[in-house]
């Protein structure tokens, strides 16, 4: 069994989001809470401004919750880059316990899963997840300098710039009722610019699982909602549990296909550790304490490959946690 | 493997194949075309003034074009314009001389933040290494395919 229930069902009692000038002039601008028009956010350097981003959160959160930094246990949070150094370097400002955690882009979920299930069985009492990229610094990493004159496939995606962090805890919140730990998926796709298909096999097998273990229906959730999928690898997706017996078509989102407008001028839309909990925290979990949401299952997704593993030949393993999140 | 369901699976990969967006060629090779050319028209135009206006002839020509080229399109670079005129032009922009400019300007710019020796000096040929190590390799094979001909016949 990889799906479990929280007996206590923590909440989620304080969020915070920031986003760069792109995604706040994106489809889901105007929920974003922190927007920037600059994208260094002032400072020299762009993994710099991916840990102010994150620092940022973190402490907008943790105010939003009426709390103080006394009262946090631990800080779980993770983002792309090597060592996970802008998490690491935003909990150096807290006097908290910290958990650094890396699932690339499904980071976000994976932090929601321990941190809820830390808090559920009473060892720790308030906890921050938080997860944060950067498209400069994810760009220099992964891929080619900014101002190199190359193109980008159609199948490419953009990573978002932007950072999203919430407090778990014991309160009044949407509350997180279950949760699926995803299996590492590769169907052996060797793409780099095609994080959507290496992806899906591992959302798809998540998804199943989820509904085979809880013997719920797609229908029992308004929204099933994936974290980077983009446009094509949502498609694909949709197909895959398709053939396992399952129709998600009526009630699926995708963070990525929704954070831009005009995706397709994004190619198949927004994708980055931050993608879904900038989303999530901006976006759902608004909807969610309006009441116009009253049951989702977050699913982000991620691709766990370094330039190094491509470079060598290996195929993108693709990973996604599931957690379900009510009022 | 055997009791894993991770092994390369070509169903699935057909399938995403079948269902990825392809570069439109058509589109694609008419940028090129139309940029690259208009880049060429250029450097083929400073090749007349130099020669008409200033008198120059031979290698000594040649170099002066290729200066001001490579000038131009480190200075676009620098601008932030070549980025652009690549994502619009593929190919048309990468092959001329500006192109090879633009590889080793931008990651000389985007690696300041680490300093003038681990940053710029140490990344300023990331890309274009790989082209000055095949270019001169290749250049070396065709001499002595060039040389043995030449002797023998």
């Amino acid at each position: 069994m990889r799906t479990f229930y929280y007996k206590n069902k923590p909440s989620i009692i304080g969020v915070s989001s920031v986003g760069g000038p792109k995604e706040s002039a994106g489809e889901l601008g105007e929920y974003i809470e922190i927007k920037s028009n600059d994208d260094t956010f002032g400072e020299k350097t762009f993994e710099k401004a991916e840990k102010k981003m994150l620092y940022t959160v973190i402490d907008n959160s943790i105010k939003n919750a009426n709390k103080g930094i006394d009262d946090i246990d631990a800080i779980i949070a993770g983002d792309l880059l090597d060592q996970i150094i802008s998490a690491t370097f935003s909990a150096r400002s807290f006097d908290a316990g910290y958990l650094g955690v890396y699932n690339a882009c499904a980071t976000f979920t994976e932090a929601l899963t321990i941190g809820a299930a830390l808090v559920d069985g009473g060892y720790l009492k308030n906890v921050v997840c938080g997860t944060s990229s950067h498209f400069s610094s994810a760009e220099r990493q992964y891929r080619y300098p900014l101002e190199l004159g190359c193109t980008r496939p159609p199948q490419a995606q953009w990573t978002v710039t932007g950072a999203g962090a919430c407090v778990i805890g014991q309160g009044e919140g949407a509350k997180i009722s279950c949760a699926t730990v995803g299996r590492v998926v590769d169907f052996g796709v060797v793409d780099v610019n095609n994080m959507g298909a290496a992806m899906a096999p591992a959302a798809a097998d998540t998804l199943y699982t989820h509904f085979k273990e809880t013997g719920k229906t797609p229908d029992y959730y308004d929204v099933i909602i994936s974290g980077d999928l983009g446009i094509l690898g949502s498609r694909i997706l949709t197909d895959l549990v398709w053939q396992k017996g399952y129709d998600i078509s009526k009630n699926y989102l995708d963070c990525g296909a929704m954070v831009y407008k005009n995706a397709k001028k994004e190619y198949q839309g927004g994708s980055g550790a931050g993608c879904s909990s900038m989303v999530f925290c901006a976006y759902f979990y608004k909807m969610l304490r309006e009441k116009k949401l009253k049951r989702i299952l977050l699913m982000s997704t991620g691709a766990l490959l370094s330039s190094l593993s491509s470079q060598q030949g290996e195929s993108i393993p693709g990973i996604a946690h599931a957690v379900c999140i009510e009022i | 493997m055997e009791n894993n369901q991770n092994f390369i699976n070509d169903n699935y990969l057909n399938y995403v194949k079948s269902v990825s967006p392809k570069t439109n060629e058509k589109r694609s090779l008419i940028r090129a075309f139309l940029v690259g050319g208009l880049i060429c028209s250029i450097g083929q135009g400073l090749r007349y003034m130099f020669q008409y206006l200033v008198g120059l002839e031979g290698d000594e020509l040649a170099a002066y074009v290729s200066a001001v080229m490579i000038f131009l399109g480190a200075f676009l670079t620098g601008l932030g314009v070549y980025d652009r005129i690549g994502k619009f032009a593929g190919g048309g922009s990468i092959v001329p001389i500006t192109g090879f400019a633009n590889s080793v300007v931008s990651p000389a710019i985007e690696f300041k933040t680490e300093g003038y020796v681990y940053g710029v000096a140490a990344k300023m040929f990331v890309i274009a290494g790989p082209i000055i190590v095949f270019g001169v390799a290749s250049s070396v094979l065709v001499g002595l395919i060039y040389y043995g001909i030449y002797n023998i016949f």
